[in-house]
């Protein structure tokens, strides 16, 4: 497996990507993951599933506005150059 | 004569000082160019070339002093964006080091089983540099040993005939794109554990980059005696890299902070720790096997 830097970067845009398209309403909720099912408790310990659920919540609000830009210039690098 | 040159170029030094491009700018530069002429081998009629130099250049003495406060405003910016990401003091805590630790570290990291003591020492809640204190890791050594690996890759591309310019550049950026995926899964895997401790990502780093001594010793081993040679080498410096991880990130991870902890919590942080441990191997073997066959 020989890596370059570009591929590193096309990797981590798909799995940016995977994260931004997991839909709140119509399926994190359907699997018990959505963001207002149990993160209550103000414990020290907030567990993986919390953890996992944040950091997919705050990836999909932070990242949307980036991703359009970032997609966009990836889609034409492709266009242009294969 | 030279006095009615000299006469006539201060004069007209005189009328340029009182024209109305901006007189400050005008004054500074005609006074560095003063200085200029008087290196020159100057005879009488270069004064008149020297005058017409002065009047001739205003914007272009203009345009340099713009230049150069337009360069030294970028390299201002330069340094705030890299500080924004960066934190160079930081930085410089991982290359504060000296021949005694990092000799007293390769072998630590070829034969840590006699090690007693692997916590690393504080003073006033701010850690040791590496030059005082054998347990803290540092930056300096992985790099060195990245520029060693590749170097070594290229060597031994060229012994068995199958080198090329590109190939090093290749094997160059995979090996800095896996440890950038392991530092990634690592940080990752910090943060769903909740590891409360101070195992910022420059410590990730240096302990993902100790790998490249193993790689090294590997293939240096494996030139020398052959495939044999390499698998017991990379058996050997396997072993004592996770040994070395195990108990380094044991210490680390379960920091002064974290006192206790769930039960569950602690074995996730447990699973992580072996799980980084039990991934060099097959790193090692995976980015060094193609160069010894």
């Amino acid at each position: 497996m020989a890596f370059t830097l570009y591929s590193l970067l096309q990797a981590a845009l798909l799995c940016v990507n995977a994260i931004a398209v997991l839909h709140e309403e119509r399926f994190l909720k359907n699997i018990g993951w959505g963001t207002d099912q149990g993160i209550g408790g103000f414990g020290e310990e907030p567990g993986i599933k919390s953890q996992l659920t944040n950091l997919i919540r705050s990836v999909r609000t932070v990242m949307r506005v980036p991703l359009i830009i970032v997609n966009s210039i990836a889609i034409v690098l492709l266009l242009l150059f294969g | 004569m030279a006095y009615h040159s000299g006469y006539g170029a201060h004069g007209s030094k005189h009328r340029a000082r009182a024209a109305p491009d901006p007189p400050p700018l005008f004054d500074d530069t005609s006074g560095a160019y003063s200085s200029q002429p008087g290196g020159y081998p100057a005879p009488g009629a270069d004064v008149t070339f020297n005058v017409n130099h002065l009047l001739g250049d205003p914007m272009a003495n203009m345009a340099m002093a713009y230049g150069s406060s337009i360069a030294s405003h970028g390299k201002d910016m330069v340094h705030k964006e890299l500080h924004r990401f960066v934190s160079v003091n930081k930085l410089k805590y991982f290359f504060a080091v000296d021949t005694a630790y990092v000799a007293k570290k390769l072998g630590l990291l070829v034969f840590p089983y006699t090690h007693q003591n692997w916590e690393v020492q504080y003073s006033r809640d701010v850690p040791l540099p590496p030059r005082q204190d054998l347990n803290a890791p540092d930056l300096y050594i992985p790099t060195m040993a990245f520029i060693t690996y590749v170097l070594l890759a290229g060597m031994a591309l060229g012994i068995q005939k199958r080198f090329s310019p590109e190939v090093l550049g290749l094997c160059a950026s995979t090996a800095l794109v896996w440890v950038v995926i392991e530092v990634l899964a690592l940080l990752l895997g910090v943060y769903l554990a909740t590891v409360r401790s101070d195992l910022s990502t420059f410590h990730l780093l240096a302990y993902s980059g100790y790998k490249y001594v193993g790689m090294i010793l590997s293939v240096l081993t494996g030139l020398v005696f052959g495939s044999d040679g390499y698998y017991v080498a990379w058996a050997w410096t396997s072993s004592a890299l996770m040994y070395f991880l195990v108990r380094s990130l044991r210490t680390a991870a379960l920091g002064p902070d974290s006192v206790g902890g769930s039960a569950p919590r602690q074995r996730l942080q447990l699973y992580l720790t072996l799980g980084a441990a039990a991934f060099q191997p097959l790193i090692i073997y995976w980015l060094t096997f193609h160069l010894v066959r």
